[in-house]
């Protein structure tokens, strides 16, 4: 058995024979010309063909996935018309007499390379959308025949890289998966693959050898393995993932799209929770309708010194406008316990969860507070952003940070930067003094979202990270789920809104009970969010209210 | 001359797609010269692959200026245009 590691950017699990993506290749050959005029014309010639080429595509990408599919390629016409483009392999064949093939490649590579250069993902990616037309022209002038899949049996299709027009046209229907040496998250053959919604698993260089043509292989899309000839155990195992992807894919699309109402009526907002800008895909597919927890440790945690403000306005920024006007939840710094940096050069503690961390650090070190408030202020003028402060214990806490949040929004109008007027400030309720301070705290912030991790952790007084604990640490412990209905009532009293953002808020079995004490928002892993939406729209919230709540209170149940 | 400025509202800013769009919507407004500029850099709206390289982002603001024929109902064509596709 051999694996190989991968990036994955498109979920699922396939398995199949592998096979390597036939390109047909001519040879280019580069020599001066005699007749430059007439080298100039064959060129026309081919640009010709490859806009009627390319017309062709269009029109069965529209057929097999719509306009925008078929967009595509119209503007692969006009890029075969660019007159910088154009104009490069002019000069190559008339000033330079290079013939019209290599002109082609040159003025491609010219191009390619510009936009290789850009700071931005999407458009780095279009270096291979103009590498695509100058090779269509290329193989026209060389008289190359285009390749593709020669297997009767649908199989893993591995390459380079596939460019557009290699993409639309493969038979699909002989593809279960695709690996590729190389590759972007944001190349053709990714966005083929989450439309097709089959597994691609990109980058994985040199370990794609050729000789493991018609090996048979597992692919995982989710953790981007590769896996050659799998043991039984290996198979099984994958193979059990394949099947509760595929009940998943039946959920989603049943689910999708439907609102989070239980059968009586009652609405609550089911949010995810990410770690960093990337994950925000996984939200949008799995339909989550906000973000509720946005750990923004990760720019910390990516940086060898502390992050820029400008560094965390762009990641910020990208998350809020991919998002699209949903809601996004920001919290603020949150390190220390069982997260440590090297540049906060923080002193050994020997309790770390009960020591210097998250809130507690900003109030002491404001100058790293206050990057941050500015990086999100900044940020929120292109989205719908709330800012949430966690490991909060006392009011004062939350009057001082609140206060740095007027100063810094009166920096930005001082420095004429927009930011928007309607961000939420919220905290986060894990404190067992939050939770009993929850009706004065309440007067002080918009929203409450309660950290149900480190809340059982200290209310229960069991360390998180100690797995000896056993019958000790109980999950659905009463006193955790009584502080959770103190909170949201606390909250509804003053008439802000109260969600969950542990994994409490994930578990199935408490789904009813949340209901009935009245949560507003439930905060989950992305590929949580349907199963949640599945329980919330199987539940009569009047018929087990009674009984749960009553049972909450009573002291028969959890001895 | 006629100009005015408009500022990106798609997410992915002034990408491969509106970009053809508008360069096929200035090809039909023949008789006039568009050109796009951000800051210091210019480009002939009609260069799709300058436009683009130009990595104009959402939330950046543009300046489009018109030269030549009906210069009032071209600028007045293209802006719609921003405000319905960018």
């Amino acid at each position: 058995m051999i694996t190989i590691q991968g990036k994955g950017v498109s979920t699922g699990v396939a398995s199949g024979p592998l096979y390597f993506y036939q390109r047909a290749q001519g040879t280019l050959r580069r020599y001066e010309v005699a007749d430059r005029e007439a080298e100039w014309l064959r060129f026309k010639e081919a640009q010709a063909k490859a806009i009627e080429q390319l017309g062709v595509l269009a029109e069965k990408a529209r057929a097999e996935a719509g306009d925008e599919a078929a967009m595509l390629f119209e503007t692969h016409q006009m890029m075969c018309e660019d007159l910088d483009y154009e104009e490069a392999i002019e000069g190559f064949i008339k000033e330079q007499g290079l013939n019209a093939e290599a002109a082609v490649t040159d003025a491609g590579v010219i191009q390619a390379e510009a936009f290789a250069a850009m700071d931005d993902d999407y458009f780095k990616a279009r270096s291979a959308d103009v590498k695509d037309i100058s090779g269509r022209i290329a193989g026209i002038l060389m008289g190359v025949v285009q390749g593709g899949i020669d297997s009767d049996v649908p199989v893993i299709l591995a390459s380079d890289d596939l460019a557009p027009s290699e993409t639309v046209q493969l038979d699909k229907s002989k593809i279960l998966g695709f690996v590729t040496s190389g590759g972007s998250g944001s190349s053709h053959t990714a966005i083929l693959a989450r439309t097709m919604g089959i597994p691609a698993i990109i980058g994985v260089g040199e370990q794609l050898k050729s000789e493991y043509r018609g090996r048979e292989v597992i692919v995982d899309g989710g953790t981007g393995t590769v896996v050659l000839d799998a043991d039984e155990e290996t198979r099984a195992r994958l193979m059990k993932k394949r099947a509760e992807i595929l009940k998943r894919q039946e959920l989603l699309n049943q689910l999708k799209g439907q609102p989070n109402v239980s059968k009586d009526g009652q609405e609550i907002r089911v949010y995810c929770n990410i770690g960093n800008p990337e994950d925000v895909h996984a939200v949008l597919e799995n339909d989550g309708g906000g973000i509720g927890l946005f750990r923004s440790e990760f720019l910390y945690l990516n940086c060898d010194d502390y992050p820029t403000e400008e560094y965390q306005f762009e990641a910020y920024k990208k998350v809020l406008s991919d998002m699209g006007g949903k809601e996004v939840v920001i919290r603020t710094l949150d390190i220390g316990a069982d997260k440590m940096i090297e540049y906060f050069q923080l002193p050994h503690e020997e309790n770390p969860a009960l020591g210097n961390r998250a809130l507690r650090i900003c109030l002491n070190r404001p100058e790293i507070f206050r990057t941050q408030l500015r990086a999100l202020y900044r940020a929120s003028a292109y989205g719908r952003l709330s800012i949430m402060f966690p490991m909060v214990a006392s009011v004062w806490e939350v009057r001082e940070a609140k206060k740095m949040c007027e100063q810094v929004k009166k920096e930005l109008t001082a420095e004429g930067i927009p930011f928007s007027d309607e961000v939420d400030v919220g905290i986060m309720i894990e404190t067992p003094a939050a939770a009993v301070l929850s009706d004065r705290l309440a007067k002080e912030v918009d929203f409450f979202s309660i950290g149900t991790n480190d809340l059982t952790q200290y209310t229960l007084a069991c360390d998180r990270q100690n797995n000896d604990l056993g019958r000790f640490f109980d999950a659905h412990h009463p006193a955790v789920l009584r502080l959770i209905k103190l909170v949201c009532d606390n909250a509804h009293k003053e008439g802000i809104w109260c969600g969950i953002c542990g994994e409490l808020g994930a578990d199935l079995e408490l789904t009813e009970l949340f209901l009935s004490i009245g949560l507003d928002e439930l905060s989950v892993s992305p590929r949580a969010v349907l199963p949640l939406r599945q329980k919330v729209r199987e539940t009569q919230v009047r018929v087990v209210r009674e009984k749960l709540l009553a049972d909450l209170m009573s002291d028969q149940t959890h001895l | 001359m006629k100009s005015f400025e408009y500022t990106i509202t798609d997410p992915v800013g002034i990408h491969a797609r509106p970009a053809g769009l508008l360069v096929k919507e200035i090809k039909s407004l023949a008789g006039s010269a568009v050109t796009i500029s951000k800051g210091e850099k210019k480009v002939n709206a009609l260069k799709l692959m300058a436009l683009m390289q130009m990595g104009i982002k959402q939330g950046e603001t543009v300046k489009i200026e018109v030269e030549g024929g009906d210069e009032e109902a071209v600028a007045k064509k293209i802006e719609a245009f921003f405000k319905a596709n960018l």
